[in-house]
């Protein structure tokens, strides 16, 4: 339902009096149609739907958001992580192929985050 | 409010079988195969065609050829980064390049829509021409036929082509082994997102153009290191999903790759963003993918990133004994999908 | 692609599945509603990253998946008349009828094109007075709007050969009749962030209330979805279920009151069949009385249609998590991704298909083989 992604405004015209803006999404541009974000400015970012901005991104929500998250790893980084240090291991040992096919469309749950993990030692 | 009761509900319908020709039969996916498989292949027989490469290698009066042949529908005709007609060259070059091959002689067939006006032709047919002159080969032979106004778009375009396979070199998807490295040569999905980008209904901005390129010169490159690769495929119809499709079938291997080594060019991630679609399932003109023995994997490697259409090689994955037959892509996040051969053609979707 | 890559970062995805890791003491059942949801976890591998107390299943959010046959009948009928010109988006193209689907429309000589908005089928309506455009209006509450603007320029600007086949559907009543259907598992929703930037988040708190179950409103990233199942989990685990959104850069409160007006004028509310799960009141818009002249149903009154689908598939009861996929009868034997019986089966997120694909892989790579050369 829902294949919408942000583009920024990069300017805004009337046609056959609808307000239409061309917007890129990082390289690739489209005209949008603003008539249900009529406000929108230049240089703003908007959720964009089949062609419609729908609504205004709130980059200040954006930013708080991700810092959010970077909290989330500080806090462990301070405290430790008791289930990284202890619980991991064992319990991706546990969810071998068996539990994996209980576990439906999560088949291969153990494998899949190795491969994670290989990937990771190996970029960095 | 009533509840909803779920015993005795039903479900769509199969379409088990389909009575006509759909666009999805020349999208290079299943529904392709199972057209050569069930008809094409039967009807012929033969142990060369069986073997369902993109061009075939036979031998007369002592001499291993490649031998390819493909039709070229393309709308619009002209798009950024090319035309038919170079592609009409470079497509079956490549296909003949997949086996090693340094393309000699192509033929060409124009099927011409009545109405279609003259510079439009001749401006194909001058491309047919830069093309084939950069890539080396000779335009031999050839025929026209012109179809009623109605009956075609504009130009459709066949080629068929021959080349010498070196001594040494034996390019088949039955070579592949676990343990092969993957290597593709540069940025996917440039081709199919032009081409979308001038289609009606989809229209949008970007600035990349098709990678349409004959890839002849980069494969001698390769060879040159050793006469040991063990395949090549040019990701076309289908993008770089099918061609390895392709390969673990008819390998019977399994092909791990990661997707964050797939090199995707931001304008072809976000075009794809947009319009619901997967990189990994778009058109390329100008890209081959290899399976290399892991101990020319290096070499291989670094004399395709001096090459000009190979600088932007990657090692993307390997080939593996576990899962014959299947493609799996670790993704960024450290999970993995399973990487399936397409259906049909790549359709835009909203959800 | 800014505001979109940022918030696909492996580092900080691992931080979130960290702490839903520590959060989480007992298996939980959550449904995202959302099509879109769906294909980001199965995209990226994130069912299986999570703690396997956490169960995603996936809701009956595909618009494609939950069209109505009887539209869908109607829909093929309608495009393949010589002089309609028939749009739609390119998911609808493979979704099967009764007897055929749009693909084979269009083999036998009918005029069907895919487009990426409704605006470009207006355009198509301009550049040919002299057929019918139809365009294929479905979707959720995300889709109604564009729809709605549509329908609303046709009107304004005249142009009187084109028209809407609506088939929309609204989520507040699809949750509320998954709880409150027999045996329901579920124990929490995300709920799709794209519709709540149109709908805002006004009709969820009653519900979850009513059946005291956490709604989060999540977005479409996967540091989204692992932030809507973080705070899932924090409501469930100290049993609470208010309303939450996780989703702040595109969801106000009170959503886009501009679209709400132009929903309020061009549609009205109408119960609505779902394919695979009933008729569910009050679930669906069809055009008011007001665009009536714009309504394909009216204009090429194609009542009278019956509709036929075999019962050997049993995707409602996949789509609403009271079943998996391979415990239907069909999985995998009469019903593969290649002859589906069932529109979870037809869409590669969809459930059925998941299954099917990951059944296939049977044992995964280990770590060396997956990881040698990158």
């Amino acid at each position: 339902m829902c294949l919408a992604v942000p583009g920024k405004v990069l300017d805004i015209e009337e046609r056959d009096g609808t307000r239409m803006a061309t917007v890129d999404f990082g390289g690739v541009v489209k005209e949008v149609c603003l008539e249900y974000v009529p406000d929108l400015q230049v240089g703003e970012y908007a959720i964009v739907h089949v062609g419609f901005a729908l609504q205004r991104l709130d980059e200040e929500s954006a930013r708080k958001t991700l810092a959010l998250f970077e909290e989330l790893g500080l806090l462990q980084e301070e405290f430790g992580d008791p289930w990284e240090a202890a619980a991991a291991p064992p319990e991706w040992e546990e969810r071998g192929p068996g539990a994996a096919t209980g576990a439906g469309a999560g088949a291969g749950a153990a494998p899949a985050a190795a491969v994670g993990d290989g990937v990771q030692e190996a970029g960095r | 409010m009533p509840t909803v009761d779920i015993s005795g509900w039903t479900c769509p319908a199969p379409l088990r079988d389909q009575p006509r020709v759909v666009m999805g039969h020349g999208g290079g996916g299943a529904l392709s195969a199972e057209l050569v498989q069930q008809i094409f292949a039967p009807a012929f027989g033969g142990e060369i065609l069986a073997q369902l490469g993109d061009s075939a290698a036979v031998s007369l009066g002592g001499v291993r050829l490649a031998f390819s042949t493909d039709s070229y529908v393309v709308r619009p005709l002209f798009f950024p980064g090319g035309c038919i007609g170079d592609l009409a060259v470079n497509g079956t070059v490549n296909d003949l390049a997949m086996s090693g091959a340094k393309a000699a002689y192509l033929s060409c067939g124009f099927i011409l829509e009545e109405g279609v006006e003259m510079p439009v032709v001749a401006g194909v047919a001058d491309a047919m021409g830069a093309a084939a002159r950069a890539a080396g080969v000779e335009v031999a032979t050839g025929d026209t036929k012109v179809v009623e106004a109605g009956h075609g778009d504009g130009v459709y375009l066949n080629t068929a082509g021959i080349g010498l396979i070196p001594a040494g070199v034996d390019l088949r998807p039955q070579r592949v082994t676990p343990g092969d490295v993957v290597i593709v040569s540069g940025d996917i999905g440039l081709h199919g997102v032009a081409i979308m980008s001038v289609r009606e209904g989809l229209e949008f901005g970007v600035e990349i153009e098709s990678d349409c390129a004959a890839l002849g010169g980069l494969v001698e490159t390769m060879l040159a290191v050793t006469p040991d690769l063990h395949v090549l495929r040019d990701p076309t119809r289908g993008g770089l999903a099918a061609a390895l499709c392709e390969i673990a079938t008819a390998s019977c291997t399994g092909i791990v790759i990661q997707e964050r080594a797939v090199p995707v060019p931001p304008a072809v991630a976000n075009a794809c963003a947009i319009l619901g679609l997967d990189p990994m399932y778009v058109a390329n003109e100008g890209k081959l993918v290899a399976f290399v023995p892991r101990e020319h994997a290096d070499a291989v490697l670094d004399a395709m990133r001096a090459h000009p259409l190979g600088a932007g090689a990657a090692i993307i994955g390997e080939a593996v004994a576990t899962h014959p037959g299947m493609v799996v892509a670790g993704t960024p996040l450290g999970g993995t999908r399973v990487v399936d051969l397409p259906l049909g053609e790549q359709l835009p979707r909203i959800c | 692609m800014k505001y979109l890559d940022e918030f696909q970062n492996p580092d900080l995805a691992r931080r979130l599945l960290d702490d839903i890791r520590s959060t989480v003491t007992r298996p939980w059942a959550l449904m995202e509603v959302c099509g879109g949801q769906t294909h980001t976890i199965i995209r990226h591998g994130i069912d299986q990253l999570l703690p396997e107390q956490v169960e995603l299943i996936h809701g009956p959010g595909c618009p494609v998946c939950v069209t109505p046959l009887e539209v869908i009948d109607k829909a093929l009928e309608i495009a393949a008349r010589p002089d309609v010109i028939f749009c739609s988006f390119g998911d609808m193209l493979r979704v099967p009828g009764s007897d055929r689907d749009l693909f084979q429309v269009r083999s036998r000589g009918g005029d069907v094109r895919v487009v990426y908005s409704p605006l470009d089928a207006l355009k198509i309506a301009q550049q040919n007075p002299h057929r019918e455009v139809v365009f294929f209006g479905i979707g959720f509450e995300t889709t109604a709007p564009p729809n709605a603007m549509t329908v609303y320029q046709a009107r304004k600007l005249g142009i009187p050969n084109f028209s809407l086949l609506v088939s929309h559907v609204r989520v507040p009543p699809a949750i509320e009749a998954i709880m409150t259907a027999p045996g329901c598992r579920v124990q929490a929703f995300l709920a799709a962030g794209h519709v709540c930037s149109v709908m805002g988040m006004g009709e969820y708190p009653e519900l979850a209330a009513r059946h005291r179950v956490p709604i989060v409103v999540t977005g479409f990233e996967p540091l989204d979805i692992l932030e809507g199942i973080r705070r899932t989990v924090r409501q469930l685990e100290r049993g609470e279920h208010t309303v939450d959104n996780a989703y702040p850069r595109a969801v106000r409160g009170e959503g886009n009151p501009a679209a709400r007006a132009m929903l309020a004028d061009v549609f009205e509310v109408t119960d609505r069949s779902w394919r695979g799960i009933g008729t569910i009141p009050a679930s669906g818009w069809r055009l008011s009385e007001r665009y009536r002249d714009y309504d394909a149903e009216y204009r090429f009154s194609v009542d009278g249609i019956t509709t036929r689908e075999p019962a050997a598939c049993r995707s409602g009861e996949v789509l609403q998590g009271f079943i998996k996929p391979h415990e239907c009868e069909a999985f995998g034997t009469l019903c593969t991704p290649r002859t589906p019986l069932g529109a979870t089966m037809v869409s590669s997120e969809g459930a059925c298909a998941a299954y099917y694909l990951y059944r296939r892989l049977g044992t995964t790579p280990t770590p060396q083989e997956a990881s040698p050369v990158v």
